[in-house]
């Protein structure tokens, strides 16, 4: 068995995550936040332009993720993450300001991951394809900034026991390398 | 005699083949799992499979989309040649059963204008049709809802008749490989090779749409795609990329003549969400 889930309550401090290991399971509470590839580029154009951002990347977790309309009743869609790399030419810019975490899947470039060392950030995988079981963890959703993005829109999240695994740590630990790694025959 | 099928039918099939595909995983699919679960040596690897199998069971139970990526909306029409369409065009009609399908099942539009003009087409379509003319009265509809994911590490080759049969096996690997975690596996890997350039892309593309595990009628081929699902998984990949020995659950090659000159080989992927579903009329 594996040992049991670590529970982190975010927003988080850089103490929290220090102790984070690459294949750590973690259970995620708190606030986070979606946006993906649109809320990134309008993000970047706010920062260029020296224009607030519409969340404090301070001490934050980003969930890179689309969710699908909700039934009625539902806080949310179905949402599982979506590739964290076409994020990566605009996660250090988060990263700098503070982020703490990113939720996605996929490999990350060599210049975030440097970026998450540098300043204090992990990122932890989902599990794609659980977007059913991943929407039953959200509490509450709210629809923050740029609404006429539709399922591209920033959205706030209330999320208990939210399952991810600590893909890169900030001591150069990289789970997809290392699982690779050892199950290559 | 020719036998009238209307557009409102189409529709209506249509639309619900939206909405089967997306909140129920194939049989087949859900039993290449459910193999790839006993089969699987890395733990985590377990837990990932087992946690893909209880979101199948919860979408289905509760009819909502097992992945929030919807996808693009692919149809294979097989059109009889005794087929006569009334009350307008067959292409108009299965638009009209997406976009009902897609707003009425509450799945997710993600198609936009253009790759330069990104706003969304806000009913996910146009949907993309590949027609082929058959024999008889009848009209099948197979749906592939293709996501972006792993459409996006799918890849192309025109590999030389020199290269052969070794650098085919080397290139869908090499694709594997470089798709790493990207494409979500345990992956369905559609291979299509022969044909001019295009040919190579649609025949890969329409792999996907046969039945899980079920191995190409041709025995050599047959043969191919097992030794390609004992490489793949050799790559230690393993579900969800964390590692472990469950990379492909099948590999489903389609091949067509080809020139004398030409070896294109064409690798298009799918996660674990495959997606699929088929309707008669």
């Amino acid at each position: 068995m594996s040992p049991a889930p670590i529970r982190l309550e975010a927003p988080l401090s850089k103490e929290e995550i220090d102790p984070l290991r690459t294949g750590d399971v973690v259970r995620l509470n708190g606030v986070i936040y979606i946006a993906r590839d649109a809320a990134h580029a309008r993000m970047k154009e706010s920062i260029d332009a020296g224009h607030p951002l519409p969340l404090d990347p301070e001490g934050n977790i980003v969930y890179y993720s689309g969710p699908a309309p909700a039934r009625p009743g539902r806080a949310l869609g179905p949402a599982g993450p979506t590739t964290a790399s076409r994020m990566d030419p605009y996660a250090p810019l988060l990263i700098e300001r503070g982020l703490r975490g990113m939720i996605g899947k996929g490999v990350r470039s060599e210049t975030v991951i440097e970026s998450m060392r540098e300043h204090g950030c992990v990122y932890f995988g989902a599990v794609e394809g659980t977007a059913a079981l991943l929407a039953d963890c959200v509490r509450e959703a709210e629809v923050i900034a740029y609404d006429d993005l539709g399922a591209e829109a920033v959205r706030r999240l209330f999320v208990e026991e939210f399952p991810v695994v600590v893909v890169n740590d900030l001591y150069g630990g990289d789970l997809y390398r290392e699982g690779r790694e050892r199950w290559r025959r | 005699m020719l036998r009238e099928i209307t557009v409102s039918s189409i529709s209506e099939a249509v639309r619900d083949l939206c909405i089967e595909a997306n909140t129920r995983l194939p049989q087949e699919h859900l039993a290449a799992l459910s193999r790839a679960l006993e089969a699987e040596e890395s733990e985590l690897g377990r837990e990932v499979i087992e946690r893909l199998l209880e979101n199948a069971e919860v979408a289905r139970e509760r009819c909502i989309a097992f992945c929030q990526d919807t996808g693009y909306a692919v149809f294979f029409v097989e059109l009889g040649s005794e087929v006569m369409i009334s009350g307008g065009e067959i292409g108009a009609a299965i638009d009209e059963g997406v976009r009902r399908g897609y707003e009425e099942g509450y799945l997710r539009k993600s198609i936009v204008r253009s790759p330069i003009d990104r706003s969304n087409t806000g009913d996910n379509t146009p949907a993309i049709v590949y027609y082929e003319p058959v024999k008889g009265d009848g009209l099948k509809l197979t749906m592939l809802v293709k996501g972006a994911g792993c459409d996006n590490m799918s890849a192309l080759k025109m590999l030389t008749p020199a290269e052969g049969l070794r650098a085919m096996k080397r290139f869908v690997v090499e694709t594997i490989e470089r798709a790493g975690p990207n494409a979500s596996p345990p992956l369905t890997v559609g291979v299509g090779m022969g044909g001019p350039f295009e040919k190579a892309a649609v025949l890969a593309k329409k792999a996907l749409t046969r039945p899980s595990g079920e191995p190409n009628p041709d025995p050599d081929l047959a043969v191919l795609e097992r030794e390609l699902v004992d490489e793949i998984n050799a790559t230690g990949i393993g579900p969800a990329g964390y590692g472990g020995t469950q990379t492909a659950l099948a590999v489903h090659i389609e091949s067509f003549p080809t020139h004398i000159a030409a070896f294109p080989v064409a690798v298009n992927l799918d996660c674990h969400s495959h997606r699929t579903a088929s309707a008669e009329l």
